[in-house]
């Protein structure tokens, strides 16, 4: 009967969360290492088919190797510098960035230490203003109403559109990027604490209810608890969003430390190294994973034994 | 649809020795064993018994939704499977099992789009069912805007849609409240009667189950059996009087006393094995 | 519900927007603010006026197009992928976690190469990264509303012996509608998100995300705010179109949820 809740509405046919049990875990892991030899095989095929000429010219395991590659085709896409071979970009992690300097994997990995921090700390906020709107809204019928429509507007919001002036405006180096960073957190968690304070059993209301329980008690025994499966569900999207919006924080922030930073870098000397700008993208791609694997950790180690497990 | 294959046999069903295990994990458990049932045509036949003791999947397997472990089974004379590709059979879940994306009308419709009726008879059909469950004027609804006993009858709509011979309900008035029930119960006389279909009914309720029926079979759990059969000899049409006679209280008592001779000489009721079968799904 | 009803519940709303523009324009004008990075609602409504013919109307067109089609691109995609691997236990059941998976990979950070590939004149380059953003979350709810079908309604359509053609048609496509449609409306405010996003990489100096860009850049905020709020109305269009396609296509789903 409400309007909002035809707005709220995303992801609303999936199931209430469950928590996951082992065997999805193994297929996951199968399925990532699946995907992860494909992008491999189309990656070097398509290289194979229509890259740059190539030679091995020297002496593997005592046998002289002599064997030069003349792909059929001349695709723009595959050569060199679209697409460096798979063993570049990997070598480009161990190999020096700069003559002489500290190997291009220890750079990123403090680059990507920083954005984390920026990423983290814009969960938090993000998720603390999240959790506390669901609050406010299951609690104020009328702030539910005037503010929700806002909350669904601000997701369609191009964040990048406000990206810079937050950067301007609040003068505040990495923080303003953790802050464009809560942005992007904060609707998730919102909308998952929303679901979650409601999903208690109308009759376990009633109980409490016969208690003249008070709502905060209300929120305290039953809401809360009862939402957590869907807070942790909110939380693994939230920190992937929150990697996202670190990242495209940094692009206008003229920090020069992050991953987003990075990227900017590589890209402007792309010619002189195009493996070192898809290393900085998989270092990106680490990031993210790393965090949701994170929640994910937590979420198991909070919830085992306390709520249903399901195997999906 | 095979008329011929079905006039062939008096029998609807013929069970020998049906069996049916559970293979959970680290045990076997026994839902069913040796159930030799016949059931003639026209029979309104009850499946009664504690939690556990196979009613559903007896039913299931005559339905042909599960496979029997060993045994013989025959549905209208021939194979479950074929019955079932014949569509010689309605069935009703103790859920109404109704699409949210169909009204009422069209959900009684399902089963002649899927066996390709043409529209025409469709909506002739569908009118009528909609007259004989009393759902006049709620034809445009969706379910989620009808109560939980018009749900049931839609679903009992649905069921007759395709004049099977056979109707097999699984516990359908099990969410029902009393009063409902009753009412439902005398609705189902009323179309068993107006059909001549036969109805294999698995129920909880034991005063439902000598109300409706002309035989009684009541089963035991741990393993599934047939324990007793009882015939209900109360005279037809039965009608809310029905429940006030004498023969109808002593009948109760009597499948009463049959389900707990049984209970008295076996163990209590082991969840853990209940809980194992609907693990499985089946309950 | 009615009309009327529904208007009411949307008034706290529109209220408050209407307090906020006011006080806003009222506190700088009375108090003399210099409102240099957020300008006074009048003037950026100015500006908007002033820039359209100009720029702003090429701008907003150029990005639409990029995220509409890497939009029907990736969509179309992933509804295909779905259909065809829903079947398939095996498949499906490695497919949900990729695509789950990959809504945890920054794929916008793929942007500069796409670029490097395509240039940044072409619209390509955002298309692609539109279009593999939406992909996945429209194929894991395809794949998710075909499966995730009630049990009992196998047994129901099985009992009826129908085929494997008629199960898909009549209970599994009707069953993952909502959940796709769920997608669209994620897929909707993505494709704008990715298409403005991407423009930041290198795109057309009319394009909103390079205008946004350079106009911050040069601190001409109004301007740069008429662009914001451009952007904005195009992801809130496409927000609402993905909500009205719905209510059109599964009127019943509306209903029912509006029942609840």
């Amino acid at each position: 009967m409400t309007v909002a809740s035809p707005i709220i509405g995303a992801g609303r046919p999936v199931a209430a969360p469950t928590i996951r049990g082992t065997v999805s875990r193994r297929r996951r892991a199968a399925g990532a290492v699946v995907l992860l030899g494909l992008v491999v095989l189309v990656w070097e095929g398509a290289k194979w088919l229509g890259g740059d000429p190539w030679r091995i010219h020297g002496t593997v395991l005592g046998i002289r190797v002599d064997y030069e590659h003349f792909p059929a085709f001349n695709w723009r896409i595959a050569d060199d510098l679209s697409l460096p071979h798979v063993w570049d970009v990997i070598r480009a992690f161990v190999d020096p960035a700069q003559r002489n300097g500290p190997p291009l994997g220890l750079i990123l990995a403090g680059q990507a230490l920083f954005t984390f921090r920026e990423a983290l700390t814009g969960f938090a906020l993000g998720g603390l203003l999240g959790l506390g709107l669901g609050i406010l809204f299951v609690h104020s019928r009328l702030a539910e109403r005037a503010l929700v429509p806002y909350v669904v507007a601000s997701q369609t919001i191009p964040i990048l559109a406000i990206s810079p002036i937050i950067v301007v405006a609040t003068q505040a180096g990495w923080l303003s990027v953790a802050i464009i960073s809560a942005y992007l957190t904060f609707f998730p968690v919102t909308i998952g604490a929303l679901r979650g304070l409601r999903a208690a059993d109308p009759r376990a209301f009633e109980l409490l209810r016969s208690y003249a329980a008070s709502g905060r008690q209300v929120l305290r025994q039953l809401r809360l608890p009862a939402s957590v499966p869907y807070l942790f569900a909110a939380f693994r999207i939230a920190a992937a969003a929150s990697v996202i919006g670190a990242i495209i924080g940094e692009l206008p922030s003229g920090i020069s430390d992050g991953l987003g930073s990075a990227i900017l870098n590589y890209n402007q000397y792309y010619i002189l190294g195009p493996e070192k700008l898809w290393a900085t993208i998989i270092a990106c791609s680490f990031v993210g994973i790393a965090f949701v694997g994170l929640v994910r950790l937590a979420e198991s180690l909070l919830t085992r034994g306390r709520y249903r497990p399901v195997d999906r | 649809m095979n008329a011929a294959a079905g006039s062939a046999s008096p029998h609807v069903v013929e069970t020998h020795g049906v069996g049916k295990v559970f293979e959970t994990g680290d045990a076997a458990v026994t839902a069913l064993d040796g159930i030799d049932l016949t059931i003639r045509s026209g029979e309104f036949v009850s499946l009664i018994g504690p939690s556990g003791c196979g009613k559903s999947t007896l039913l299931r397997i005559i339905g042909d939704l599960t496979d029997p472990s060993g045994g013989e089974l025959r549905v209208n004379g021939k194979s479950a499977r074929q019955a079932r590709l014949d569509r010689d059979y309605g069935m009703v879940f103790q859920a109404p099992v109704l699409m949210d994306w169909r009204n009422v009308a069209s959900n009684i419709e399902l089963p002649l789009e899927v066996m390709g009726f043409p529209r025409e008879d469709r909506a002739r059909r569908s009118a009528a069912l909609v007259k004989l469950v009393e759902l006049e004027g709620f034809e445009g609804k969706h379910p989620w805007q009808l109560s939980g006993g018009m749900q049931q009858r839609v679903a009992i709509a649905r069921a007759l849609a395709f004049d099977p011979k056979l109707l097999l309900m699984d516990e359908p008035f099990g969410a029902l409240d009393e009063m409902t029930r009753e009412r439902m119960n005398l609705e189902v006389m009323r179309i068993w009667r107006e059909t001549g279909t036969t109805i294999v009914f698995v129920t909880h309720s034991i005063p439902e189950a000598v109300f409706l029926s002309t035989r009684v079979v009541v089963m035991s759990a741990r393993p599934g059996r047939i324990s007793r059969v009882v015939d209900v000899d109360l005279p037809q049409p039965r009608t809310v009087d029905t429940r006030e006679e004498p023969r109808y209280f002593s009948l109760v008592t009597t499948v009463r006393e049959a389900l707990r001779a049984h209970l008295v000489d076996t163990e209590p009721l082991d969840d853990l094995g209940d809980a194992r079968i609907r693990a499985e799904g089946i309950s | 519900m009615t009309r009327s009803s529904r208007l009411s519940s949307w008034l706290p709303a529109l209220l408050l927007a209407v307090v906020v523009l006011a006080l806003w324009e009222g506190a700088s004008i009375v108090l003399g603010l210099q409102t240099f990075l957020l300008p006074r609602p009048s003037l950026i409504v100015g500006k908007l006026v002033e820039l359209w013919p100009s720029t702003l109307a090429r701008g907003i067109a150029f990005t639409a197009s990029e995220a509409l089609v890497g939009l029907v691109a990736g969509v179309a995609c992933g509804t295909l992928v779905g259909l065809a691997t829903a079947r398939w236990r095996t498949a499906r059941e490695t497919l949900v976690p990729i695509g789950i998976g990959a809504s945890t990979v920054p794929i916008i950070a793929f942007a500069p190469i796409t670029i490097n590939w395509f240039g940044p004149e072409s619209m390509l380059p955002r298309v692609i990264i539109v279009a593999v953003m939406v992909f996945f979350p429209t194929m894991v709810n395809t794949i998710r509303g075909l499966t995730q079908v009630e049990p009992a309604a196998l047994e129901l359509m099985s009992s009826y012996a129908a085929t494997d053609r008629q199960i898909l048609m009549k209970l599994r496509v009707p069953n993952a509608l909502p959940f796709w449609f769920t997608a669209l409306r994620i897929a909707m405010t993505l494709s704008v998100i990715g298409a403005v996003v991407g423009e930041f990489f290198g795109g057309p100096l009319y394009s909103l995300g390079i205008y946004i860009t350079n106009q911050t850049g040069v601190s001409d905020y109004a301007s740069a705010w008429a662009a914001i709020v451009l952007a904005c109305f195009l992801g809130i269009a496409f927000y609402f179109a993905a909500i009205l396609l719905e209510r059109l296509l599964v009127p019943w789903y509306a209903a029912r949820e509006a029942a609840r």
